[in-house]
């Protein structure tokens, strides 16, 4: 799904110092934010927002769409057992350096509760001029502007300077999708492409990927049967092999996960791929005009 | 955090899991003293958290505790992919009928845990799928109910086990359950050998340690491989840093890694080439100073390119912890700076107030200014 404005968000570990941080600029963004969750506040007011022990308490008196994690690694997995028992059709994980085996529980239970669980390890969803969840700057807009391009990005950091450079060249974005650097995720770059293909706000998509994993390989097949242009960048073209390039999923390992495997199939499926960042506008407005696109920029 | 195989096969036989009797030495005399303990032929093992042991003849047999010695000579102080070996496994060797393949991972794919079982053991995985495909069953494992030796036993229907098909869905289930207790991202038992009196054996152990479950492994993580790191490398590490040294001029200060591996890039892309990967993203963005006082300290570089494009990680915390560090280390080198996202304004004006740099509206120029200064 696309996160939207009326969507209900409930914030699980709201009262710590980032989690005050983040929500505070998502209720001033406009994000629907409903109450929060920490089992030793419970009862009390945080941010105008009422407090939670659990997810599924919060679901009786404040119904919500998507559950926001700021809960620290050891603590995710049940937190995460907690939102999708609770009925959370989304589940936003930003935690980084969860226990693999913790994380493939996690994605088991959502499997089994209907939940979408986008990361671990994301900065987050943007829909700019809308909402937010989680940690990227959408209040900032030298960097967010409401358009047409919806973003990917495994990386936080990647997706904010890909945003930008997009703002910078006139392209708002219609969502940016921060999918998580995790090697293992609740949604992965194809299945974000899906979700964006399916949108129609969204007319063009930009992929920001990396190295390792075969996240970019899985998207290159969805993206060959798609109408909409798809434009992408893959960081690590200049990594070692062999090293774990600050996120967990980002290693060549054995040969498997490198630049020019990537490379290879996104532009085997019609994806043009962009040496550098700065690239992706000029590729963008070059494909969009092959395609007799409706104009984007804004 | 890979494991040498004496500390993976003492973790097995700590389960119940059947590994042959061993000592783990690190001298001649110790190969000797231990071969004759063990009684008959034994094998001799280079340790090192690597598969080219064998090809680099680093596991050598001897027949009694004078070769093992001499076995040991040859093989101590080897260098084996880029390790130096210090230490041995000496084994009894046993007659085998059949080598097999087994070993549980983490599969990103389908985003569960996966058992490979094959009856062509010995070689490497990828050779095994490639020679004979049908040799090797895959068992995708729900991770909410496990795997039971009924459901191993199912899977491997059709196999010719030479009659141990009972043991060898019961070695599945008892080594699927190691993978989960130890936290591993794999488990690799290849050779898994039936031996001649029909018992089965682990000849080999690949265990590879999920990094993210070191800390509520602590005891078994005590007995992984440390890492080869530089000294740099290594301060970094002990600071709570990642960073890796390359052998470029310009060096990088980015925060998170997609942003940083893009940076290293760009700098390649506009003809130069990256000194270092060093990133303070996520929980790291107030290490700003130690950071920068690290990646001075490596005499390769000739220019500096702090590229900050902040979301969690807040720019004007960054740039306070840039300049603690320039106050302190005064460094005669030239640096660039593009600055973007949480904190944006701040740390754009503190950067112009204390150090006189201007930072970059577009990162290439950036880029492009740092690759120039460092080719001067």
């Amino acid at each position: 799904m696309i996160l939207r404005r009326e969507h209900r968000i409930l914030v699980q570990g709201v009262t710590g110092k980032q989690g005050s941080f983040w929500t505070r600029a998502m209720i001033d963004y406009g994000a629907a934010a409903v109450g929060g969750v920490n089992p030793r506040k419970a009862g009390t007011v945080h941010l105008g927002l009422p407090v939670f022990a659990s997810a599924v308490e919060a679901a009786r008196e404040a119904p919500f769409d998507a559950a926001l994690m700021f809960i620290p690694p050891a603590m995710a997995r049940q937190a995460a057992f907690d939102a999708c028992e609770a009925g959370a059709r989304l589940v936003v994980c930003l935690t980084e350096h969860i226990p693999a085996h913790d994380v493939m529980e996690m994605l088991a239970a959502a499997r089994a509760n209907g939940t979408r669980i986008v990361g671990p390890n994301t900065a987050g969803l943007v829909t700019p001029g809308e909402t937010f969840a989680g940690i990227l700057p959408a209040f900032n807009r030298r960097v967010f502007r409401p358009g047409g391009v919806g973003v990917i990005s495994r990386s936080g950091s990647l997706g904010t300077l890909v945003s930008l450079v997009l703002t910078q060249h006139g392209y708002g974005q219609s969502a940016v999708y921060g999918v998580g650097g995790d090697p293992i995720v609740g949604t992965t770059t194809r299945e974000a492409l899906e979700i964006l293909d399916a949108d129609p706000r969204t007319e063009a998509v930009v992929i920001c990927g990396e190295i390792g994993g075969s996240a970019e390989e899985e998207a290159a097949e969805y993206a060959a049967g798609m109408a909409k242009p798809v434009v992408a960048f893959v960081a690590g073209r200049t990594s070692p092999p062999g090293k774990k390039m600050g996120h967990a999923g980002a290693i060549i390992a054995g040969g498997k996960g490198d630049y020019r495997s990537k490379r290879t199939a996104l532009e085997a499926a019609g994806v043009a791929v962009a040496d550098v960042p700065s690239d992706i506008p000029g590729l963008l407005s070059a494909v969009t005009a092959d395609r007799r696109a409706p104009p984007i920029r804004r | 955090m890979n494991f040498e195989e004496h500390a993976g096969k003492a973790l097995l036989k700590a389960r119940g899991m059947p590994v042959p009797d061993g000592r783990t030495v690190d001298s001649p005399d110790g190969a000797a003293d231990a071969a004759n303990a063990l009684g008959g032929p034994c094998i001799v093992k280079a340790q090192a958290p690597t598969g080219k042991r064998g090809k680099a003849g680093g596991i050598r047999p001897a027949d009694s505790p004078r070769e093992a010695r001499a076995a040991a000579s040859n093989i101590l102080g080897m260098a084996i992919d880029g390790y130096r070996v210090e230490r041995l496994l000496v084994e009894r060797r046993i007659a085998i009928a059949a080598e097999l393949y087994a070993a549980v991972l983490t599969d990103p794919e389908s985003r569960g845990p996966v058992v490979l079982f094959s009856t062509k053991g010995g070689m490497e995985v990828e050779e095994i799928a490639a020679a004979e495909p049908g040799a090797m069953r895959r068992i995708e494992v729900d991770i909410a109910r496990g795997l039971t030796a009924g459901q191993a036993s199912a899977a491997l229907s059709g196999m010719d086990l030479l009659g141990q098909s009972d043991a060898v869905a019961w070695f599945l289930a008892k080594l699927y359950a190691a993978y989960r207790a130890l936290d591993a991202e794999l488990l690799e038992i290849n050779p898994l050998a039936l031996t001649d009196d029909g018992r089965l054996l682990c000849l080999d152990c690949k265990y590879t340690m999920d990094d993210s479950s070191a800390g509520r492994q602590a005891p078994v993580a005590e007995a992984g491989a440390p890492e080869r790191m530089t000294a740099l490398e290594a301060e970094a590490h002990e600071a709570g840093l990642k960073y890796i040294e390359l052998d470029g001029s310009v060096g990088v200060l980015a925060n998170g890694a997609g942003l940083t591996m893009a940076t290293m890039d760009a700098i390649a892309h506009y003809g130069g080439r990256p000194a270092n990967f060093l990133e303070i993203g996520g929980e790291a963005y107030t290490k700003a100073e130690t950071a920068l006082t690290i990646l001075l300290g490596n005499p390769g570089i000739r220019s500096l390119l702090i590229n900050f494009c902040g979301a969690f990680a807040r720019t004007d915390v960054m740039a306070e912890g840039v300049v603690r560090a320039w106050r302190k280390l005064d460094p005669d080198i030239p640096v660039f700076f593009s600055i973007h996202g949480t904190g944006e304004e701040e740390a754009v004006a503190l950067v112009e107030r204390e150090l006189g740099h201007r930072p970059y509206d577009l990162m290439d120029d950036a880029v492009r200014a740092a690759v120039g200064a460092a080719a001067s």
